[in-house]
């Protein structure tokens, strides 16, 4: 492919629009009437050139912004879908249950289509990569082409290209003094003045115009971040669950680290002191104000040896709220939730005629001793236990877990009567005595629980990416849409002074900033020459 | 202090209705356009009410700040009303860019029913959950809410451009679509109505009804019941019996208020127009008439550009950093960060159709109400509707 040379000299690339020197339309297809298209100063762009190879093909597709505004559109419309119906991870029911249960025939069609795991499913991933794509291709095709032509630019124009401006005026004449005043106005208002034979080129805010660029950029960090979670070991996201009083170590840590959970506490507001919320409290009932655990974090020292206890250094004491995670060389321990479980039962051996009691145990349902002994000839003996107690279908009684939810005992009684003992089975709320009467009865006493503190273990190494996309993002947003690129043109043509001016934005500002710089002087404020059209147009529309 | 507190939300609320008024009265009294020459007695006027309306507000603001101990963003009244507030902010601002008194005769009967609509909420103050506990609850949503007001001064420059720019002599689909949008601001104001007038004269009624998961519960109404709730015992003595019954997993209560509000929307909307003898829309083309289709249009666009950095700060990236410590992930898929998400794809839709394929003028201004029926639609119907961590409003 052959570059184009234009008449003023410059060389320019094959597929130029627009000389990127003097502005003279190479490209014969333009309407000589109509105003310029000036988007990325009609550089010759890949996408706009060559159209023949695969490559090509596919450099296109992704280049083109229509294609961009669809995928924006079609992951807007995909995203709203997830949100008619929760999506799994908020449910707490198997999702080929919850969702037929719930909503029903919809419900169910929901959950056919895939919809409950929307934001994780194939097609969603490949809409956000496609973006991903676009991104790059759209972002490389448009920025280098432009930045050659804006560098390029010489401050003496082509007729054709000042005349096809939207904001254009001819002036007959013009002294040596308006310009000087026009030159102080332009730089006063921080334009970059460039002078050549006489004519002038007033610019600012350039930089503007690579705003949308850097947030592309951004966005493909803040992309490329959400990707890295998919390397293992990047991302760590564990359960972890630990009663009051006891030690666990931290998962994914190798061992390192170890927590001890001292307390949980459980707040809630009270009406009487927080008069303020009084009116609130009432119509909520009862209001969380605090979700705390008092923890210990431990580090292991020396090699982690199995079957061994690992001795541990106190690292140090944490308040684990909401909102405040204990974190720790990278890992945080967030308080996500609690549950109480049963802890203790206490019981007392009792006659049943004299309703007396002849002594009392308490059973640790973790760790249940097999016998109490009473004293004085008394102890029961514990020969069965069932932490999580339910019949089996052949009617024997077993345990679905082995966290106490529903304890159940088969208790044997020694008294000094019945010194071979009496057999009893016991559950919450019931009692069963499979050899008939008993002479002795074991009488519910009290019950302890303990909270269990819910962590979320996390550990993100991808998050630098995310928050260095974000913070580019967000500069090149603020630098794209606060800023804007202004030229104004004031050059002698045929022994007149043609005045012309383009911004890639924000047009109003850029016509009072023009009529202060030519205020003091003879030159008369150019046309805009779209509005003069509008309003033609609405006038017309009003006479009819 | 909370008394204070109200009182200055009222007070403002009465000079935003006056100030309204005085722009009215500016646009009437005006000969010239607006772009090359001052503001008139009348605008000067407006201004200044709208500006002294907003310390006010700002006053309520910061006197409930003290009250409750937090920022009063914290639940549906709070939030909208600070939307309001923002928006009022945000007018000002555009006001003394671009210097027209018709962008306010068109932003603040919007804000106007924005603070109404709030104060249908429960007003008393409530204490912040373990989650909301963080000073990210200022920021991240004081912040959304100014990005979201200055993104709806676009949608009210947009809806000034299709008055003026759609032909009302003849009806068409804008015409017709151009109606909907009017008579949804009107359903809003039927709305604020019914719930006042029931409120006003303390209507109860309560039912005995069934659930979808067959237990009985209780609910109370607090207008006539038309739709009823699944299986329904009317237990109020005097209470107004239901003409239909709904399903189990439809809300029949919030549909109720729906019903009364789009009735008493239809009513407003049909006495408006027994009065204009036209179209809301056609009746408001005289006003319209000095201003420029080009200036309007860059009002809009402007609009979006100020405000979509600060929406995608406020409502995503602060968003982002508190989610990251309250709840261990910055990004969770809640309905709310999906429609913070949509809105800010929509709107960087927008900008590009504008930027790269020259949807400028009657497009671009569409696009304005569409973004705004979103931003609507997060607030109003994402919190009440679709269940989630954000959804706080009772």
């Amino acid at each position: 492919m052959k570059d184009v040379k234009c008449e003023c000299g410059h060389v320019n690339p094959h597929g130029t629009v627009l000389c990127e020197a003097c502005g003279k339309i190479l490209d014969e297809q333009t309407n000589p009437a109509e105003l310029l298209d000036m988007r990325y100063e009609g550089s010759a762009r890949r996408s706009q050139t060559y159209n023949k190879t695969f490559i090509d093909k596919i450099w296109n597709f992704f280049s083109s912004v229509k294609v961009g505004v669809w995928l924006i559109i079609i992951t807007l419309i995909a995203s709203s879908l997830g949100t008619i119906l929760p999506q799994e991870m908020y449910i707490d029911l198997p999702a080929d249950v919850y969702y037929a249960q719930e909503y029903g025939w919809v419900g169910k069609l929901y959950y056919q289509l895939g919809f409950n795991n929307l934001y994780g499913s194939w097609w969603y991933l490949l809409l956000i990569a496609m973006i991903g794509i676009s991104l790059v291709i759209c972002s490389l095709d448009r920025v280098v082409p432009l930045y050659k032509a804006l560098k390029a630019q010489r401050v003496t124009r082509h007729e054709g290209f000042l005349k096809r401006q939207r904001i254009f005026g001819v002036n007959e004449s013009a002294d040596e003094n308006d310009f000087m005043a026009i030159k102080k106005q332009l730089k006063e208002k921080r334009y970059q003045v460039r002078e050549e034979n006489g004519d002038i080129l007033a610019e600012k805010g350039r930089f503007s115009r690579w705003g949308p660029y850097v947030n592309h950029v951004g966005l493909i960090i803040f992309l490329f971040g959400g990707m890295l979670r998919f390397i293992p070991g990047m991302y760590v996201n564990e359960d972890l669950w630990v009663r009051e009083g006891e030690t666990a170590v931290v998962p994914e840590t190798d061992g390192q680290f170890y927590i001890q959970n001292n307390k949980f506490i459980l707040e809630h507001y009270d009406k009487n002191k927080d008069k303020t919320f009084e009116k609130a409290i009432s119509m909520a009932g009862e209001v969380v104000k605090n979700y705390q655990s008092n923890v210990v974090l431990y580090k292991r020292v020396g090699e982690n040896l199995p079957g061994e206890k690992p001795k541990l250094k106190k690292i140090e004491d944490y308040k684990v709220r909401v909102n405040l995670p204990l974190t720790y060389e990278g890992y945080s321990v967030f308080q996500a939730s609690f549950r109480s479980e049963l802890n203790k039962m206490s019981f007392a051996l009792t006659n049943k005629q004299t309703k007396k009691s002849v002594g009392e145990l308490r059973v640790d349902l973790r760790d249940p001793k097999t016998k109490y002994d009473l004293g004085n000839g008394y102890s029961v003996e514990i020969l069965n236990y069932f932490p999580d107690f339910e019949f089996a279908e052949n009617g024997e009684p077993t345990t679905k877990s082995r966290v106490p939810n529903n304890p159940a005992f088969v208790f044997r009684m020694v008294s000094p009567e019945k010194p071979k003992g009496e057999t009893s089975f016991v559950a919450i709320k019931q009692t069963i005595e499979p050899f008939g009467d008993n002479q002795y009865k074991m009488a519910f006493k009290g019950i302890e629980t303990k909270n269990i503190s819910g962590f979320i273990v996390r550990k993100d190494s991808t998050l630098w990416a995310i928050i260095l996309g974000g913070i580019i993002f967000m500069i090149g947003v603020i630098q794209g849409a606060y800023w804007n690129h202004r030229r104004i043109w004031i050059q002698n043509k045929n022994g007149q002074v043609w005045v012309a001016a383009h911004t890639n934005k924000n047009w109003y500002g850029l016509k009072k900033e023009i009529e202060t710089v030519l205020k003091d002087t003879k030159l008369v404020m150019p046309d805009d020459q779209v509005q003069t059209e509008d309003t033609d147009k609405s006038k017309e529309k009003e006479s009819v | 202090m909370v008394t204070i507190s109200s009182n200055l939300l009222f007070i403002s609320f009465i000079l935003y209705l006056v100030a309204t008024l005085f722009y009215g009265g500016s646009i009437k009294s005006k000969k010239h356009t607006s772009e090359k020459e001052g503001t008139n007695r009348w605008g000067q006027i407006a201004v200044l009410l709208t500006i002294i309306g907003f310390v006010s507000q700002l006053g309520y603001f910061i006197t409930r700040w003290i009250a409750a101990g937090h920022a009063p963003v914290s639940n549906m009244f709070e939030f909208t009303t600070f939307f309001g507030m923002a928006l009022v902010g945000a007018f000002i601002v555009i006001y003394f860019i671009y210097r027209t008194t018709l962008l306010g005769l068109f932003t603040m009967p919007v804000a106007l029913l924005v603070i109404a609509y709030a104060s249908m909420f429960p007003k008393d103050i409530s204490p912040l959950i373990p989650a909301l506990q963080s000073y990210w609850l200022h920021i991240h949503v004081t912040t959304a809410a100014i990005g979201e007001a200055i993104l709806s001064i676009s949608f009210a420059a947009g809806l000034i451009y299709l008055v003026k720019a759609i032909d009302q002599t003849k009806s068409s689909k804008q015409t017709f679509w151009l109606e909907m949008v009017m008579f949804a601001l009107v359903a809003v104001l039927g709305f604020v109505t019914v719930s006042s007038i029931f409120s006003g004269t303390g209507y109860h009624e309560k039912f005995n009804w069934i659930d979808k998961h067959d237990n009985a519960q209780v609910v109370e109404y607090t207008m006539p019941s038309i739709s009823g709730p699944h299986k329904g015992e009317l237990l109020t003595k005097d209470g107004f019996k239901p003409l239909f019954e709904v399903p189990a997993f439809i809300n029949a209560k919030k549909l109720n208020t729906v019903i009364w509000s789009i009735m008493a929307g239809l009513v407003i909307y049909g006495l408006i127009r027994l009065i204009l003898r036209k179209r809301i829309a056609a009746a408001l083309k005289p006003i319209v008439k000095n201003i420029k289709l080009d200036f309007v249009d860059e009002i809009s666009y402007r609009s979006v550009l100020i405000g979509f950095p600060v929406f995608t700060l406020g409502a995503l990236i602060f968003a982002m950093i508190w989610a990251q410590m309250a709840w261990s992930r910055f990004w969770g898929w809640d309905p709310k960060e999906v429609w913070a998400l949509i809105t800010f794809l929509f709107y960087a839709a927008f900008l590009h159709l504008r930027l790269s394929k020259g949807w400028h003028g009657e497009k671009s201004a569409w696009l304005a109400v569409i973004g705004f029926v979103i931003i609507m639609f997060n607030l109003v119907a994402v919190n009440l509707v679709i269940a989630g961590l954000h959804s706080y409003a009772g």
